[in-house]
């Protein structure tokens, strides 16, 4: 035994475990993580079960306070008991720790908290009711509770009562009345952000058209009247919209619906600003995988709601891949011909050397200073010129001259050209010198030998540094704060407005999105569910590009193995 | 893919030609084109990549250049442009008291001893308006107190103890026609025209005033010392805040002060901008101050505080207040300004000389303060003028404009044009450029004593809500606070990511390694903007709830890998030998995770028995530590967390790449693998280590995000790890979309961004030099 432990010593067997230490350490972090964003993320979307239960607290005055309380149950932990004590609640401070759990309760428009923390000792009469019902409001966040009553115009319809499970009566009648509902909010919807949009959108044109016909004395009674001409026909088509918005508006606000909330409070919600509805207790694990399946689906194809707490994050996604395309439009050219150039074109030796370093390092120059740069240099200073020369007429409101998604890209651009360079070259330094000889042995040009032959074998190397490239950019959010960035955009970058693409505009973004629900937003209990799900969705696009880059690489490198023996 | 032909390509189609006529007629007209084609093809491409590459990397160095240009005009000095020669009709007034600029420069005013205003134009001395103050028939102007150059408030005192107030203002229209800026001035009186009596008789030997809004000190002194304070206050009626009142204002209501101390001599008096204190200065240079709102609810029966505000017989020639009412500034003959303030002392206050300025070694005559910017002018008999700025202690321009002492100057309220009259009644006027006058060396990296402060600090403050803000521009608070967070993650990543390095290059199984690399490149990928929003949202609220569990941690952890280590050695043999070598660190995963759950499970009774059950309290009720919840440790664990991929990467390339007869060599004598590992390949592999280290922390340096959402972003100066702190880069990036386009702050930040830019520029240069020298000397090997 003591031989065996000298010798254990000896070896230097406990650093060597200290080392797998480490190594166990980073993995178990990496892992925790991904999974922790995985479990939080993904089941934000899961209809859990929601509960109604009597809660009393320990107080001090003589009387027990009994409420009821109905939500979702979200998490529990376990406190020390002074910890309760300390903040004034009068606990058994002899009994060690109390478990207290996070109930989510939703009717922020009746409670005025939506969360609560409660201490599970507490709790009675916990039950499940399978008439209880989760809606998902446009407004004011989730609500629970069990329908009465559906009105028509005010007048009941269909009623219920709450304390018989089995009275579907006023439930069917409000799922049929739902339906209707949200496909006329669907036409308003539509009428209100595409067709009305558009409108705008001319009208503004209009008026930069007039502005700049001013501007250049061209201003002739005909041109003016023309414009005018234009205005009044667009005024008239939107005159004629509104009158179908009236009447929409009209007609979705037709229905209402009485519900009983916790304590028996009542509570009439019209129709017209409900989501979603279920009664989750009463779902089957299918029915739920379902509604589940939905819920996903809307996160990943709707527009946020309130405050973007809540609904999608469609705009963040497609500000997202439209910045990153744009970026790889810039990027790649720029980082292959300056690759080409350091490898095949410039004379070898201390500067390209030199150049090869400070190319390398600019991958680890700060996000932020990119950041900088593009906010001072593109924006300020070429922005600012492009506007004198070319948009005078909105001038004083910037056009190019303020953060948007051309000086986004484009700074993302500068960001990542490094690192297509660096991955460009490797592939070019990896092609054998032989296959390059033998083409100019052939009578190839230097261009026709880099062309037919250097280029296309070296595109899979280049395709690898753009996926890395592509994965870096995604994932940056410090400079675009600077440069392009908002939390929340009035349209898309590309719609069917001409000129269609919309290089001015700035756009939402995942990752900022991230940063604005998690950090500035007034709610951001409710929020943080939605911004896991944004983050794993984040995680989960640079993962797979990262991953598909490392695929190409590896295969890359394999092919030129056998062609280098 | 090289055999591919292709039959369009001209080579081929040539050689076709050869085979059909046997012949090659290599100067046939097709042919020659063709290769003249190619030719032009290739040098042009030649042309376009060298020009395509050179721009990128032309472009990339443009970041470095356009930093420096953003930065550069920080340090520049002020200049002057000489303007025009003024000749102004003032009439024959006689001696001017006051002269000011308008807020554009274009106008002037001048007050003379005889209640005249002249307002003349700027460009050319023509006449704008000429007023005569509305003042009594035998009313004899003796003294003049102005309250600020920029609300224009002042007040003549008479012969007779009488004092009146007025204030010259400007209106800025629009012409309708052509849409051209007219600025209109005019003369008011704020609190009536009517004239206070200050003493009944005794004439004015000086005075000082200060109003806010709705209410007016006025303070003069007579012959024989006696001191009277008057508490004007303007009752607002509706129709004067509409401003249809006219020139009266409201019910004026005034109150005397009980005012029992004397003071001969008086030169100077003064009211700061709090309407607290009265300064009064006397012969020698002494200062006496008294508390005035002591007056108004009791008797003043003495000086509080006393000071001498010269040294050495030494006269006094020009007592002003700076811009915001608080600095005092004392120009005297041997050509040096002193600034001083009331700095809180243990008990009270005490007036304290903060620091000196030196002109030229000739009197001082005359000192002017700017209204948008702690600076002031002085000028001294010689002719020398010079503009300082208290701040940043600098002398940001010394000019020797005439060879005469000016009759008076003024400086424009933006601190961009100066007015001078000379003693022959002719003005002239100077352009001035003073852009950043706030900054110097020391105002960015030294203490600095700034206003209201009890002694030297380090602020970083950068902007307030009014114009008489001193901003705070030290950038060693955010120093401080980037480096402290890059320690903490430091802290945590280097060990980590070194050990797991040596690990996974030297001992682990090849199928282990492959499974392990691309996690960690998994990890290297992971946006900071994830790991930031995990650090404040989950990590923060996590630590503080289990701080202990946290902590014990740290012990509980690699007293299991020893644990474990010697209990495997204990296992059977066979059952050891059918996990083969390399794979201990799978072993070690569910060993961690049992222990890393433990140290969190009896966290909780050992808080109850050492900590009064709750580590986080304890610190701050028990020991005062202070506890934010986005603190050092947060961060040093996010960022530890995205550093580790980064050190780990370059380490482990380094270590692995060690040549394999190095390792054998050594086995081969008998070294263990330990000690083949430490004697040989760490020794080899350091640079590379060292590198990977340099790199890691420049990226800790410069992470914004994790930074910006872990920490509570306060920029203090605590080594605390338990409180936050503000880097340079979330600075850049809370700030900058605020900042005003080229002013002093935006430069400032763009200062930072370069720090940054050169600080990992340089740390990376070291790094890939280190490496590369590395990779030579392993080939040779």
């Amino acid at each position: 035994m003591t031989i065996k432990l000298a010798k254990w010593i000896n070896k230097g067997t406990p650093w060597i475990w200290f080392n797998a230490g480490a190594v166990a350490i980073s993995i178990v972090m990496v892992i925790g993580l991904l999974l922790l964003l995985a479990v939080r993320g993904l089941s934000h979307f899961w209809p859990h079960d929601v509960m109604r239960a009597n809660y009393a607290p320990p107080t001090t005055s003589p009387e027990l306070q009994v409420t009821q309380v109905i939500g979702e149950f979200v998490e529990s932990e376990t406190i020390p008991a002074i910890q309760i004590a300390s903040s004034g609640i009068p606990v058994d401070e002899t009994q060690e720790s109390y478990r207290r759990d996070l109930l989510k309760l939703g009717n922020r428009d009746v409670t005025g908290a939506d969360f609560i923390w409660v201490l599970n000792d507490f709790v009675s009469d916990i039950e499940y009711p399978a008439n209880l019902i989760t809606l998902e409001r446009r407004e004011w966040g989730n609500f629970y509770g069990f329908i009465t009553e559906v009105r028509e115009n005010g007048n009941a319809v269909a009623s219920s009562n709450p304390e018989q499970p089995g009275d579907d009566t006023a439930w069917n009648a409000f799922n049929v009345r739902l339906q209707r509902a949200l496909s006329i909010y669907d036409q308003i919807f539509e009428i209100e952000n595409d067709e009305i949009g558009q409108i705008n959108y001319q009208m503004e044109r209009l008026r930069l058209r007039e502005r700049r016909l001013e501007i250049d004395g061209e201003n002739t009674p005909e041109a003016i009247a023309a414009i005018n001409a234009d205005r009044a026909e667009l005024d008239e088509q939107y005159e004629g919209f509104q009158l179908q918005l009236v009447e929409l508006y009209e007609s979705v606000n037709r229905d209402t619906a009485v519900f009983q909330a916790a304590n028996e409070a009542q509570l009439e919600i019209d129709l017209a600003d409900v989501v979603l509805a279920y009664r989750p207790n009463q779902m089957g694990f299918f029915a739920k995988i379902g509604a589940y399946g939905h819920k996903l689906g809307e996160f990943l194809t709707d527009e946020p709601r309130e405050a973007n707490t809540e609904g999608g994050i469609f705009p963040a996604i497609f500000g997202t891949v439209m910045m990153v395309m744009l970026m790889s439009v810039f990027v790649t050219p720029f980082g292959v011909v300056a690759a080409v150039y350091l490898r095949e074109y410039a004379k070898q030796g201390i500067i390209t050397r030199t150049i090869r370093i400070a190319v390398n390092n600019l991958a680890g120059v700060p996000s932020i200073v990119y950041g900088v740069f593009g906010l001072g240099f593109f924006i300020y200073i070429l922005g600012g010129e492009i506007d004198q020369l070319f948009y005078p007429e909105a001038l004083p409101a910037p056009t190019f001259g303020t953060p948007g998604l051309l000086w986004a890209s484009l700074t993302l651009a500068l960001l990542t050209v490094p690192v297509v360079i660096v991955a460009t070259e490797e592939g070019l330094a990896r092609i054998p010198r032989s296959v390059r000889e033998g083409s100019l042995a052939l009578g190839a040009t230097k261009f026709e030998t880099l062309w037919r032959v250097v280029l296309p074998m070296a595109s899979p190397a280049m395709m690898t540094g753009l996926i890395l490239a592509v994965a870096r950019a995604a994932g940056e959010v410090a400079p675009l704060m600077l440069v392009g960035v908002v939390k929340l955009a009035p349209s898309l970058p590309l719609d069917g407005n001409y000129p269609y693409l919309h290089l001015e505009q700035k756009f939402m973004h995942l990752g900022f999105h991230i940063y604005d629900v998690g950090f500035q937003s007034p709610n951001i209990e409710a929020a943080r569910p939605l911004v896991f799900a944004t983050a794993l969705l984040l995680v989960i696009v640079i993962a797979i590009l990262n991953l598909t880059a490392v695929a190409l690489r590896n295969h890359l490198r394999e092919k030129y193995k056998a062609l280098d023996v | 893919m090289v055999t591919e032909s292709n039959s369009n390509s001209p080579p081929l189609s040539a050689i076709a030609n050869v085979e059909d006529e046997s012949r090659l007629d290599l100067a046939s007209d097709k042919i020659r084109f063709r290769r003249k084609l190619r030719h032009l093809y290739d040098r042009s491409a030649n042309i376009l990549i060298a020009a395509g590459g050179i721009g990128v990397i032309v472009a990339i160095l443009l970041i470095f250049l356009y930093l420096f240009y953003e930065v550069i005009p920080l340090f520049g000095g002020a200049e002057f442009h000489e303007g025009s020669q003024l000749q102004v009709s003032t009439g024959d007034s006689g001696q001017a008291l006051h002269l000011a600029i308008e807020e554009q420069a274009e106008i002037a005013m001048r007050l003379d001893n005889a209640g005249n205003i002249v307002f003349f134009g700027m460009e050319d001395g023509a006449l704008v308006s000429q007023v005569a103050l509305d003042i009594p028939a035998d009313f004899t102007i003796s003294t003049f107190a102005l309250d600020t150059e920029s609300n224009g408030v002042f007040s003549l005192g008479s012969t007779d103890g009488r004092a009146i107030v007025a204030s010259y203002t400007y209106e800025t229209t629009f012409s309708p026609v052509d849409n051209q800026r007219i600025i209109t001035p005019a003369i008011e009186y704020p609190f009536g025209d009517d004239a206070f009596t200050l003493f009944e008789g005794a004439s004015l030997s000086a005075m000082a005033l200060r109003s806010s809004d709705d209410t007016l000190l006025l303070s003069g002194t007579n012959e024989e010392g006696a001191i009277s304070l008057l508490r004007i206050s303007q009752q607002q009626s509706l129709l004067s805040a509409f401003g249809l009142g006219g020139n009266s204002g409201g019910n004026i209501e005034v109150e005397t002060a009980q005012i029992d101390v004397v003071s001969l001599n008086t030169q100077q008096m003064f009211i700061d901008a709090d309407q607290r204190w009265l300064f009064v200065i006397g012969e020698n240079g002494l200062a006496r101050l008294m508390d005035v709102r002591a007056g108004f609810n009791g008797v003043v029966d003495n000086f509080e505080i006393e000071a001498f505000i010269t040294e050495n017989a030494v006269q006094h020639t020009a007592v002003r207040f700076l811009l915001g009412g608080i600095s005092l500034l004392v120009a005297d003959e041997s050509g040096t300004v002193a600034q001083w303030f009331l700095v809180r002392a243990e008990e009270g206050f005490s007036l304290e000389k903060i620091r000196e300025f030196s002109l030229a070694d000739r009197p001082i005559v005359a000192l002017s303060p700017e209204q948008r910017r702690k600076n002031f002018v002085a000028a001294d008999d010689a002719g020398n003028f010079a503009i300082f700025n208290t701040t940043s202690n600098r002398k940001v321009i010394e000019s020797r404009l005439s060879d005469s002492a000016p009759a008076n100057f003024a400086i424009s309220p933006r601190g961009d044009a100066l007015l001078v009259e000379w003693p022959d009644g002719n003005f002239q006027t100077w352009e001035v450029e003073n852009e950043h006058p706030e900054v110097s060396w020391g105002a960015l990296w030294n203490k600095v004593w700034y206003e209201s402060y009890a002694e030297p600090e380090y602020i970083w403050q950068s902007s307030a809500s009014t114009n008489e803000f001193e901003p705070k521009y030290s950038l060693v608070p955010l120093s401080f606070g980037t480096l402290k967070a890059a320690f903490y993650a430091m802290l945590l990543a280097a060990p980590l990511a070194i050990c797991g390095a040596i690990f996974t290059g030297y001992f682990m199984a090849p199928a282990m390694r492959r499974k392990v690399k691309p996690l960690v490149e998994l990890m290297e990928a992971l946006p900071t903007v994830v790991l930031g929003f995990l650090a404040g949202l989950w990590l923060a609220p996590f630590v503080e709830n289990n701080l202990l569990g946290i902590f014990s941690m740290l012990i509980i952890l690699p007293i299991s890998i020893l644990l474990a280590s010697l209990v495997w050695i204990q296992l059977p043999r066979n059952f050891r030998h059918s996990i083969p070598e390399g794979w201990e660190a799978a072993i070690l995963i569910p060993v961690i995770l049992i222990f890393g759950y433990f140290s969190f499970v009896i966290a909780g009774p050992l808080e109850n028995i050492f900590f009064d059950g709750d580590l986080r309290i304890y610190l701050t009720n028990d020991l005062g530590i202070s506890y934010d919840q986005r603190n050092a440790l947060v961060v040093g664990f996010a960022m530890g967390f995205a550093v580790i991929p980064t050190i780990f990467s370059i380490a482990e390339d380094a270590i692995f790449t060690v040549p394999k007869q190095l390792t054998y060599g050594s086995l081969a004598l008998g070294a263990t693998p330990w000690q083949s590992l430490y004697r040989v390949v760490l020794p080899t592999a350091s640079p590379g280590i060292f590198s990977a280290l340099m790199i890691g922390l420049g990226r800790a340096v410069g992470e914004t995000m994790i930074v910006l959402m872990a920490t509570g972003n306060t920029p203090i100066m605590d080594a605390n790890i338990f409180e936050g702190m503000r880097t340079l880069a979330a600075n850049i990036a809370v700030e900058i979309p605020e900042s005003e386009v080229d002013s002093t702050h935006y430069r400032i930040l763009f200062l930072a961004a370069l720090v940054l830019f050169m600080f990992t520029f340089v740390f990376n240069t070291l790094a890939e030099i280190i490496r590369q020298r590395l990779r030579t000397k392993y080939s040779t090997i």
